[in-house]
């Protein structure tokens, strides 16, 4: 039968979350709450280096005085942070040198979530980091890359093995008292990535990293460190899954990217993180720190998909420093049921002849809410300053919401910024031209989203973008037999 | 091939047709023509399953199988097929893809595995050089930007590619020019065949001149009221629809 717009609704609703599971792997955690002597226990456990431990004790001193943001356009319950464990770890950790010695458990878990850390590795030269709470417990495809002298590990072990580049870049494009998250997030920071690409390299591979959620009742707090040096280029991915829980659960991470002269670093996401259920409870919050900064003739590019979370508050964001640099932003973001989403990017162009783009599309089913908020700033001394925005809305149904605020801040007259912003339902009609060419409404929704996506799409590497196409179908259509 | 009986449709509770009879046999062309507002629409997008009207009584019958209970997904999958009027704009999926995406469906109703790419690009290329359509024009989003005129095409070109049983082209002739109203004619003729039926809606003889129907209808406020062969599309097209109207009242 056909659909009305009632039943399509309905139907948006029904998804389930598929990758509700719960992997059953001991962990050492942390008491509950947060002082000084739980950012000291966090930086023993990682056998850090004094100054690394001094450096998280400043963060979690400002941390204190500060206050969470409130001017996002989403509304939920603030999480208590003397409510939650800031370390878990996996208990097991033996250095892998095959995928054999891998914890048979955390392998099921990735045949679960269909990236089989095997596949991955025969896909076509993808090392795979994996932060499995908090912990790097697999890396593979090392050796290749260190033949290029590229550095791809954890930030633990960077602290450790490259203190004297961490030192030189930590904290320099996010500062630790950047905002009330960032600053948690270098106070207590468990783990995360480092990937360093020396002088006129070309990274021959993807670099990959999955994070997930797993121990209940533990924030996490990446901290990633990309740092191109002049001349070079890296790929980098960044998936994201977490199992379903009742309680919400905090996520708050830090990304840094440093793309030094003439370098170019593309970041790519794909977040799936637990949505909450179609009552809207559960679900992870997602407040997220991401910066880039370039220098000259450096290029940057965040390419999102965001299907997760309850509640998303991220802005990837670009420091053009260098005359020449760009900035790019492309993201695709979906709510649907009571998701709520307050993302988009922050563009500041302080080099000449810097150019920056922004390409958001919004998806928002159910009676979710979706925001695109944006920041454009052109300094006094950046002449020639190019932006183009562009933020198109896709409503389905009429219970949910999008909203776009574009902030425009030029102060060098030479600055030439274009903003367009469109917003469209998928029509009765266009169902019905797809139903009536032999096409069923789950597969003419999916189509329709996917057209409406492409340019952002086209962006992604080609084994994640058949991933982000899934997890649309996936978030939006239902589970229609 | 199309038997169409006593049927009754109606939207918001107002009645638009009031008790269809129509019988279309496998290698004919019907011409439907009425004034505005008689039904003709309403009439096409019936047989196509659009459950925005309410069908009361009557059937609809498709090699003698009763359509009632049919999806409109399920009947393209039986070989209906509706060349819109006004077909609508699908952003950033291309002509190509938005046909492969069709045929496939329907095929995988029917069991059948996705047509190889081979095949389907020749196919493409076929039906494209047939219905003189520029190749760069197919990797276009669907509709979109798109002139009357090319919207109008681009159904034909979709007919062409689905092989319809029973196509029905709703007010093709509208937004077209002279030249591209030949083209379409010409590609709609060469479709023709005696395994399938056609039933052409239009306000105009014109279009007549071009896909020379076997059998022309008036309809009138939901109601066929006179039936004949080409010639009476000729009497239409010099005396006007009142003296049918006239003769429908009496």
């Amino acid at each position: 039968m056909a659909y009305t717009e009632e039943e399509l609704k309905k139907e948006l609703e029904t998804k389930e979350y598929e990758y509700g599971f719960y992997t059953d792997i001991e962990s050492d955690t942390l008491p509950k709450g947060l002082n000084e002597e739980i950012v000291i226990a966090i930086s023993k456990k990682k056998e850090e280096p004094d100054w690394m431990t001094e450096w998280r004790l400043e963060a979690f001193r400002a941390w204190k005085e500060m206050e969470e943001p409130e001017w996002a356009n989403v509304t939920y319950k603030k999480p208590d942070f003397q409510d939650i464990s800031y370390y878990s770890a996996p208990n097991k950790k033996p250095k892998y040198n095959s995928l054999d010695e891998v914890d048979p458990e955390l392998l099921d878990t990735f045949k679960k979530l269909g990236i089989s850390v095997d596949e991955q590795k025969k896909l076509a030269g993808v090392a795979v980091d994996i932060v499995m709470d908090s912990v790097s417990v697999a890396t593979t495809f090392k050796k290749t890359l260190a033949e290029k002298g590229i550095i791809f590990c954890s930030i633990s072990e960077a602290i450790q093995e490259h203190p004297e580049l961490v030192k030189k870049y930590l904290g320099t494009v996010v500062p630790k008292k950047d905002n009330f998250y960032a600053a948690l997030n270098s106070a207590v920071f468990s783990d995360g990535s480092f990937c360093y690409i020396p002088k006129g390299v070309r990274c021959p591979m993807e670099l990959s990293t999955y994070f997930r959620i797993n121990q209940a009742g533990t924030g996490q707090f990446e901290r990633t460190l990309v740092i191109a040096e002049e001349g070079s280029y890296v790929s980098y991915l960044e998936g994201c899954t977490a199992p379903m829980r009742d309680e919400n659960q905090l996520h708050a991470a830090v990304v840094e990217l440093i793309a030094l002269d003439n370098a170019e670093i593309k970041y790519s996401t794909v977040q799936n993180w637990f949505p909450g259920n179609k009552e809207g409870k559960g679900g992870v919050y997602n407040f997220v720190t991401k910066r880039g900064l370039c220098e000259k003739h450096a290029k940057i590019s965040w390419t999102q998909v965001e299907t997760g979370s309850a509640v998303t508050w991220k802005y990837p964001s670009c420091i053009l420093k260098g005359d020449y640099s760009i900035g790019e932003f492309y993201s695709i973001a979906v709510t649907n049921n009571f998701q709520q989403a307050d993302t988009g990017t922050k563009m500041i162009h302080l080099g000449k002849n810097t150019k920056s783009t922004i390409i958001s599309k919004g998806i928002s089913a159910g009676q979710s809410q979706n925001s695109y908020r944006g920041l454009v700033q052109v300094n006094s001394r950046a002449e020639n300053a190019r932006n183009f925005s562009q933020c198109d809305s896709l409503l389905m149904g009429n219970r949910c919401g999008a909203h776009t605020f574009p902030y425009i801040e030029a102060k060098n007259k030479s600055a030439q910024i274009e903003h367009e912003a469109t917003t469209s339902k998928i029509g009765e009609d266009q169902i019905f031209y797809c139903n009536q060419r032999g096409i069923d409404t789950e597969k003419a929704i999916a189509l329709i989203v996917n057209g409406f996506s492409k340019e952002v799409l086209n962006k992604l590497p080609m084994e994640f973008a058949v991933e982000a196409q899934k997890l649309l179908e996936i978030s939006l259509e239902g589970s229609v037999g | 091939m199309l038997e169409i009986k006593n049927l009754h449709a109606s939207v918001d509770d107002k009645e638009i047709l009031k008790g269809i009879n129509l019988k279309v046999n496998a290698g004919e062309v019907h011409a439907i023509m009425g004034p505005n507002g008689s039904g003709k629409s309403t009439l096409a997008e019936v047989i196509a399953g659009q459950e925005e009207f309410e069908v009361g009584e009557g059937s609809i019958l498709l090699e003698g199988e009763d359509l009632e209970e049919l999806s409109p997904e399920e009947r393209a999958h039986k070989g209906v097929f509706l060349s819109f009027q006004y077909p609508v704009e699908i952003p950033g999926v291309s002509v190509t893809n938005f046909m492969k995406t069709a045929i496939n469906e329907s095929r995988k109703a029917q069991g059948l595995e996705d047509m190889p790419a081979n095949e389907m690009l020749k196919k493409i290329r076929e039906k494209s050089e047939m219905l003189e359509i520029d190749r760069k024009f197919l990797s276009r989003s669907l509709n979109e930007g798109f002139s009357g005129g090319e919207k109008k095409r681009n159904e034909i070109f979709q007919m062409a590619m689905m092989e319809p049983k029973l196509a029905i082209l709703d007010e093709t002739d509208s937004g077209l020019d002279i030249d591209a109203l030949r083209i379409v004619a010409n590609g709609v003729n060469k479709l023709r065949s005696k395994d399938n039926a056609i039933i052409v809606i239009t306000h105009y003889q014109r279009l007549l001149e071009y896909i020379v129907p076997d059998y022309v209808h008036v309809l009138h406020d939901g109601k066929i009221v006179k039936s004949g062969t080409k010639e009476l599309a000729l009497e239409l097209e010099e005396k006007g629809y009142d003296w049918l109207k006239e003769e429908a009242a009496v």
